[in-house]
């Protein structure tokens, strides 16, 4: 019973942070119908800015604001600069070229800060809090983690729902012909998706190096479950990516617990191939069944 | 030998097609078809190759038997992705269920011949490719993409959970069998020198690679390659066509997972381990990014890749020496350099790339010349 | 108001215009008319920039649209509705509207909406509700609704009566014909429904394969028979 309860709260913690990424991958696949692969080591880029700045000796927080605003910029720079010039008709190119990028940003982060591993400070507590004598699986740490990707999903819905912009960009995503009729310059709007997709994925990088190791591949794995939550939530739905990140998170840290770490990404692969197979849609498709 | 075949093949090509047929001189009967031709290239290609082991040393023998595995790798992903449409960044974990396989078939005290293990390293991933390839079967681009990319980070992860079995992180260490008396008796008739090795592993990488080619070739300018074709450039034309589509994107699968699984077997023996570092998603990656330097669809192309995927290391590595970087850090100058020009391949010379993809794209209804780029 | 010379324009080889000229004067109604793959929507969507013409030019009230990009027509007065209606589906009816006004540059204010619900008191029925819900009418009212917010000089309508119910066109081509009269509103309206779009409209251009074969008024174009039966098909 306390194992399946400390499991579950941590697969809740990891849940989120699998969310904040597959929020990011979602956005970007509503916005131009582009999986960024290369989110992955973009968050890892923006993580070792936090981190150069914290080991100068700058605070924690000052490290956070700074890889949120990298990640912004590097958003901005990758759809303006490189996505924008792929042709859009061809369904493996803008894969090719994400990954291509994967391969790059690797590179450079190894090439400027090592490929060793760094160890990555978190702002709160990592002990579990202490309730009578047993000690529960949630840290200080797991609460910031939920409540900053709570504070993150609250503030995407009020920018989509209740501001000009974020009417804008939806109507960029759903239709850019029509869009672009009404006046609305589309392509500024993709940066931004991207920029703030960029925020997003950055900041899952910064909770899952909290209290853990930074080298240049360690968001790889990350990639890969963010990718399977966001196809569980339907690849379209902000909400299914949350909701797919948490049922991700669980399920997972259950395989963890009960069977083994190391099949972790198998379990992953499992899921990711049980709902493409059945349920291509998402789990929560409403609609139509579209083609995967 | 070589002199002999090279003058058969010019007499070959002088005489008139019509007479080919009666096959009466050995040159007309070489170039018969398709398959005789790609033979005939196949002997001359081993000769170079045996010229090239010979006339090198140890290390240059190995970085060739390397040139080797990946060419074979790169050869079958090219067939995915080029002739049949399908993108697949998990062939690292095929190539690790090769691996795997023939180290665990060379542990014993008496291990089965090469060529048994070789085949089994093919076998195997033969099976796991057609349990992929039925799924993935169903799925396109970015879904396709994302699967596949999970089968890479996931397939590293069973070596660490059975590590019992399989060596967990270290890895199961490869003993290379001794080199065959009659092969070393061959050998050295030709040059007057003993094969070490290294050089044994050349010329079983090489020979398994221009097998491998004369099979894809044959089955690319076959009725099987008309059909990948097909089903790449237009689905429902395909359908239309009676193309089984399913089936046709599964055998494209298992052919490449079962090239993956040749190439992960000899590099299991060149490097004389099978460890779950050997097969990151790096690997993968870089895969990709040879066939698509390559020319995505072309075997010599992935030839050219699997040589960049080579020797392009090394030269890099000495460049930023040079520099003044450190090893581990101008180690790092070989993947930039492929991930940026995959990109610029991708972007400014889609050709090659989307040639075919642009074809599939527009043939359906000729849409609208799009009027430039979106002011920002 | 609107002026097209010598338009010529086309897809890869094809040639889909071959030099259209004609001129939309202020406060009517001009129908473009033809068969189809006359090149009548690809008229329209050449004038609005989505298909850059590869030679000729669009003068709107002096102003050479050749050199305004795509997003900037709504601002300087020019709507396009396109064929299909163009609703975004995944939005409500409100942000349509609200989208309408947005592109423009300025802010939405609350008379807009009290305007294009008055005009259109069906929408303010339903105006939370996802636009997926509308049926085929209403969604060509939201998108008329939503060009106005835009408030132009000219509007380009492609196909209003396509897979309408009678009745419905009816409706939408009489609105129409209250919005020219109110606001001095320019009209382009493409139609396959020629005897309709000839009922409101003041002057008709028909096409065919991408040229103009005749420009005249409206009551003209209705009252020969010949052209009726070999271009307007009824």
């Amino acid at each position: 019973m306390q194992q399946l309860f400390t499991t579950l709260l941590t697969g809740l913690t990891l849940g989120m942070v699998y969310a904040a990424f597959a929020l990011a991958l979602v956005l970007i696949w509503r916005a131009t119908r582009i999986v960024n692969f290369a989110q992955a080591p973009m968050a890892m880029l923006t993580t070792y800015v936090a981190l150069v700045l914290i080991e100068a000796g700058y605070s924690y927080w000052l490290g956070f604001a700074a890889a949120l605003l990298s990640g912004l910029v590097l958003g901005a720079l990758v759809e303006r600069f490189v996505i924008r010039y792929v042709d859009p008709r061809s369904e493996i190119n803008p894969v090719i070229l994400t990954l291509g990028l994967f391969i790059v940003l690797h590179a450079l982060a190894a090439l400027v800060f090592g490929a060793r591993y760094r160890s990555f400070p978190a702002p709160f507590g990592l002990r579990g809090f202490q309730v009578g004598d047993t000690t529960i699986a949630l840290t200080g740490f797991g609460i910031f983690t939920i409540l900053s990707v709570l504070a993150v999903v609250v503030l995407l819905v009020l920018l989509f729902r209740y501001t000009d912009v974020g009417l804008k960009m939806r109507a960029s995503a759903f239709n850019q012909e029509v869009a672009r009729l009404l006046g609305v310059r589309v392509g500024r709007m993709l940066t931004l998706g991207w920029a703030l997709a960029a925020v997003v994925g950055s900041l899952s990088g910064l909770l899952i190096a909290g209290g853990g190791l930074v080298h240049p591949s360690f968001m790889d794995g990350v990639v890969v479950y963010g990718f399977v939550a966001a196809v569980l939530g339907g690849l379209d739905s902000p909400v299914g990516a949350v909701a797919g990140g948490l049922i991700l998170g669980l399920s997972l840290s259950l395989v963890s617990g009960y069977v083994g770490s190391q099949l972790v990404s198998l379990a992953a692969l499992a899921i990711l191939m049980a709902v493409l197979l059945v349920r291509p849609g998402g789990l929560f498709a409403r609609v139509r069944e579209r083609r995967v | 030998m070589a002199t002999e075949t090279s003058t058969e093949t010019s007499a070959g090509q002088e005489r008139p097609a019509h007479r080919r047929r009666r096959g009466g001189r050995l040159g007309a009967f070489l170039f018969a078809t398709p398959l005789r031709r790609h033979l005939v290239l196949a002997v001359l290609a081993m000769v170079a190759v045996s010229v090239a082991l010979e006339s090198t040393d140890a290390f240059r023998n190995g970085q060739l038997a390397a040139m080797a595995y990946f060419g074979i790798a790169a050869g079958g992903l090219t067939v995915l992705v080029g002739l049949n449409g399908q993108i697949s960044l998990g062939h690292g974990a095929f190539m690790a269920i090769g691996a795997y396989t023939a180290a665990l078939m060379l542990r014993g005290e008496n291990p089965l011949p090469l060529a048994v293990v070789l085949v089994a390293a093919a076998a195997v991933a033969l099976a796991a490719g057609a349990l992929v390839g039925v799924a993935a079967a169903r799925l396109h681009g970015p879904y396709l993409a994302g699967a596949t990319l999970a089968l890479a980070v996931a397939v590293p992860g069973i070596p660490l959970h059975f590590s019992g079995v399989l060596g967990g992180e270290q890895g199961l260490t490869v003993r290379v069998p001794a080199v065959p008396d009659w092969f070393a008796d061959a050998v050295f008739f030709v040059t007057g020198q003993d094969p070490g090795r290294s050089r044994y592993l050349g010329y079983v990488g090489w020979f398994c690679l221009v097998v491998t080619f004369v099979l894809l070739a044959n089955l690319a300018r076959g009725r099987v390659g008309r059909t990948w074709r097909a089903v790449r450039d237009n689905e429902v034309a395909a359908e239309l066509a009676g193309i089984d589509l399913g089936r046709a994107r599964v055998l494209a699968f298992v052919v490449s997972a079962t090239c993956a699984g040749l190439a992960g077997g000899l590099l299991a023996l060149s490097a004389r381990i099978a460890a779950p570092s050997g097969f990151t998603l790096s690997l993968s990656l870089l895969l990709l990014s040879a066939i698509v330097l390559g020319g995505l669809g072309s075997l010599p192309g992935a030839l050219v890749g699997a040589a960049l995927l080579t020797f392009l290391p090394q030269l890099a590595t000495t460049l930023g020496q040079d520099l003044g970087l450190s090893d581990v850090r101008a180690a790092e100058l070989a993947p930039l350099a492929y991930g940026l020009v995959t990109m610029l391949v991708v972007l400014f010379a889609p050709s090659g790339i989307a040639g075919w993809v642009r074809r599939r794209r527009t043939s359906p209804s000729s849409s609208p010349v799009p009027s430039g780029r979106h002011e920002t | 108001m609107l002026s097209v010379r010598d338009l010529t324009a086309g897809y890869g080889a094809v040639t889909a215009l071959d030099g259209v000229s004609f001129d939309a004067a202020e406060g009517e109604i001009t129908a473009v008319l033809g068969a189809n793959g006359a090149g009548k929507s690809t008229l329209l969507r050449t004038i609005s920039g989505l298909v850059r013409p590869s030679r000729g030019s669009v003068t709107l009230a002096g102003l050479d649209l050749g050199t305004v990009p795509v997003e900037g027509m709504a601002a300087v007065g020019l709507a396009h509705v396109p064929e299909g209606r163009g609703v975004i589906t995944e939005l409500t009816v409100e942000e349509n509207l609200r989208l309408g006004a947005l592109g423009r540059g300025g802010r939405v204010g609350a008379a807009d909406l009290e305007r294009a619900y008055s005009l259109f008191p069906i929408l303010a029925q339903r105006y939370r509700a996802s636009a997926h819900v509308l049926s085929g009418g209403e969604r060509q009212m939201l998108v008329i609704a939503r060009a106005l917010l835009a408030r132009p000089r000219v509007l380009l309508l492609d196909e209003p009566s396509l897979g309408l119910a009678p009745r419905i066109v009816v409706q939408i081509f009489e609105l129409v014909q209250t919005l020219v009269r109110a606001d001095g509103l320019t009209v382009v309206l493409v139609e396959q429904n020629a005897r309709s779009a000839l009922s409101i409209a003041n002057r008709g251009v028909v096409l065919n394969l991408g040229r103009v074969v005749v420009s005249d008024e409206a009551a003209a174009l209705a009252g020969n028979e010949r052209l009726r039966h070999a271009y307007l098909g009824f």
